[in-house]
């Protein structure tokens, strides 16, 4: 499992082709990435910076995908996120799961992002005419984590069969 | 008890480290406290900060969604704080 946080862009094939390089059990990989848009509550963004906090985030990153490898049956997991001054359409993050089969590779790549967007200390600050501002954490995104509590307990039991 | 009044308290100082919003807000990105409280504790260092007044009440108030890490792990009301400690305030989280 790896966890990078960096300034510089990434390349998707590149570190996917890396992932699954010679593992013959992998037969999916989910992946998703994250964008910068020009449009945020309908006010134009042009430039967006992302802030962390060193040896707390990379530490906050690790403990999602060592969650996510307890709960799903996945072979490895990347997570990739950049900080520093971004454009609309640049990349911001990447996630990605190789597992034997797509139900845990899916499952696993969305409970590591809904849980990044509510656990991993990243902030986000956007450069609009009207001046700078940090963005507000959505009332969503509590949900969206909320939702892997409710099915830590459903799925599991059903499963002795 | 009986000791308490000749043994000095030792300080206990802390780093603290203000970040995003709360950094803008309180217009530096960290400082050396001395923590009041026997023993100091998460609860008793929010109080302290927010007696300085103003924007400091207002950014720390009950309610406001500000987190607490102690030496990186997120920490509760009554997690002790020794001497050293880097204590860090978060505002909720927005990346990804």
């Amino acid at each position: 499992m790896t966890v990078r946080v960096q300034t510089d862009d990434f390349d998707v094939a590149h570190e996917i082709a890396m992932l699954r390089a010679g593992d013959a059990r992998v037969g999916a990989v989910a992946s998703f990435i994250g964008t910068v848009r020009d449009v945020n509550d309908a006010t134009a963004v042009s430039t967006m910076s992302l802030e962390h906090y060193p040896g707390m985030t990379e530490k906050a990153l690790e403990a999602i995908v060592a969650e996510a490898r307890a709960r799903f049956d996945i072979l490895d997991a990347l997570v990739i996120h950049r900080v520093g001054t971004l454009q609309p359409t640049d990349q911001i993050v990447l996630v990605a799961v190789t597992s034997a089969h797509r139900g845990d590779a899916f499952d696993a790549c969305r409970f590591v992002m809904d849980y990044l967007k509510t656990r991993a200390p990243f902030w986000k600050k956007e450069q609009t005419a009207g001046g700078a501002r940090w963005v507000d954490a959505r009332v969503g995104d509590d949900a969206a984590a909320a939702r892997w509590e409710r099915d830590a307990q459903g799925p599991t039991s059903g499963q002795a069969t | 008890m009986p000791d308490s009044a000749n043994s000095p308290q030792a300080a206990v100082t802390l780093r603290l480290v203000y970040l995003a919003r709360l950094r803008d807000a309180f217009g530096m990105a960290g400082e050396s406290f001395a923590a009041p409280g026997e023993p100091p504790t998460v609860a008793t260092l929010l109080a302290a900060l927010r007696a300085r007044g103003g924007v400091w009440n207002e950014e720390l108030a009950a309610g406001r969604a500000v987190r607490v890490a102690v030496n990186h792990e997120l920490a509760a009301a009554g997690t002790v704080l020794a001497a050293g400690d880097e204590v860090a305030l978060l505002p909720p989280v927005t990346g990804g």
